[in-house]
């Protein structure tokens, strides 16, 4: 009983999320573009779910469904002018994209299906909260306290650039 | 039949796959910045699915989907400041009219 459901549950949230993803490269309006990027984060976090993967499920709705969404927002707003409808044009290589697409996805997918991959049949950690916390601030320490400098600088860097250097 | 690693990962294939081709034929800086976005999810999906069914004892690949995370957060912030910095220089976002490098 419950395999179906978890079968019904990721077809569901497999069909948003791929649904919503290609509403995103496919519409020519950008802002509806944004909305259905949102959309696309909270189905990938179901995903995560799915995969007994809470904390990181809270984080993408957190990071990706609020701060990216809404800083996209913002870039929309600040930089559009004129027909919102036409803002999201296609340029002149739609074919060829389609066809490098293609032959990668069919790739990826041929590659995906004959592999065989060694399932592991031990249990889940239970909770993946604590773990990831020990595993951050012992074996990572370093990546992490990185990371930490990584979005400093990335923030002040983008300030200046979006303040814009003073001419001296 | 029992959803598997298979699954996930086809999943996170066809979001890569939809992140290229908008990464591709997008005219707008925006909207490739979304593409992007799309590709880094489709990785952590990936790492989250094989981290559940080939070394669930092991917490790393969620660990590492949260590092992707923050370098993605920082990647979009850094990206959306300069696509502010061209369109008040230039007054576009169309990648397409940022050629000025080409003679």
């Amino acid at each position: 009983m419950s395999d179906t459901f978890y079968t019904i549950a990721f077809y569901a949230l497999s069909f948003l999320t791929i649904g919503s993803a290609a509403g995103v490269v496919m519409l020519r309006n950008l802002f509806h573009s944004a909305l259905f990027l949102a959309l696309t984060f909270v189905g990938v976090a179901g995903l995560y779910v799915m995969l007994s993967a809470e904390f990181i499920a809270a984080v993408q709705v957190l990071v990706y469904g609020g701060a990216v969404a809404i800083m996209i927002v913002l870039g929309i707003m600040l930089t559009q002018r004129g027909n919102m409808a036409e803002s999201s044009p296609q340029n002149r290589w739609g074919l060829l994209g389609a066809l490098v697409t293609g032959s990668t996805l069919a790739t990826l997918i041929w590659a995906l299906w004959t592999t065989p991959w060694q399932i592991s049949q031990e249990p889940m950690t239970e909770s993946s909260a604590p773990a990831i916390a020990q595993s951050m601030l012992q074996d990572f320490v370093a990546p992490f306290e990185i990371a930490a400098l990584l979005l400093t600088v990335a923030m002040i860097g983008a300030i200046i650039l979006a303040k814009g250097a003073k001419d001296e | 039949m029992t959803i598997g690693l298979v699954h996930f990962l086809t999943i996170g294939a066809f979001l890569f796959g939809l992140g290229l081709y908008g990464l591709l034929t997008k005219r707008n800086a925006v909207a490739v910045l979304m593409s992007i976005e799309l590709m880094l999810n489709a990785v952590n999906v990936n790492l989250i699915a094989f981290n559940k069914f080939t070394a669930p004892a092991d917490i790393i690949g969620q660990v590492f989907a949260v590092f992707i995370i923050a370098v993605a957060a920082a990647e979009v912030a850094v990206g959306l400041a300069l696509v502010f910095s061209i369109y008040r220089d230039r007054s576009t976002v169309q990648v397409d009219d940022l050629d000025w490098l080409k003679w």
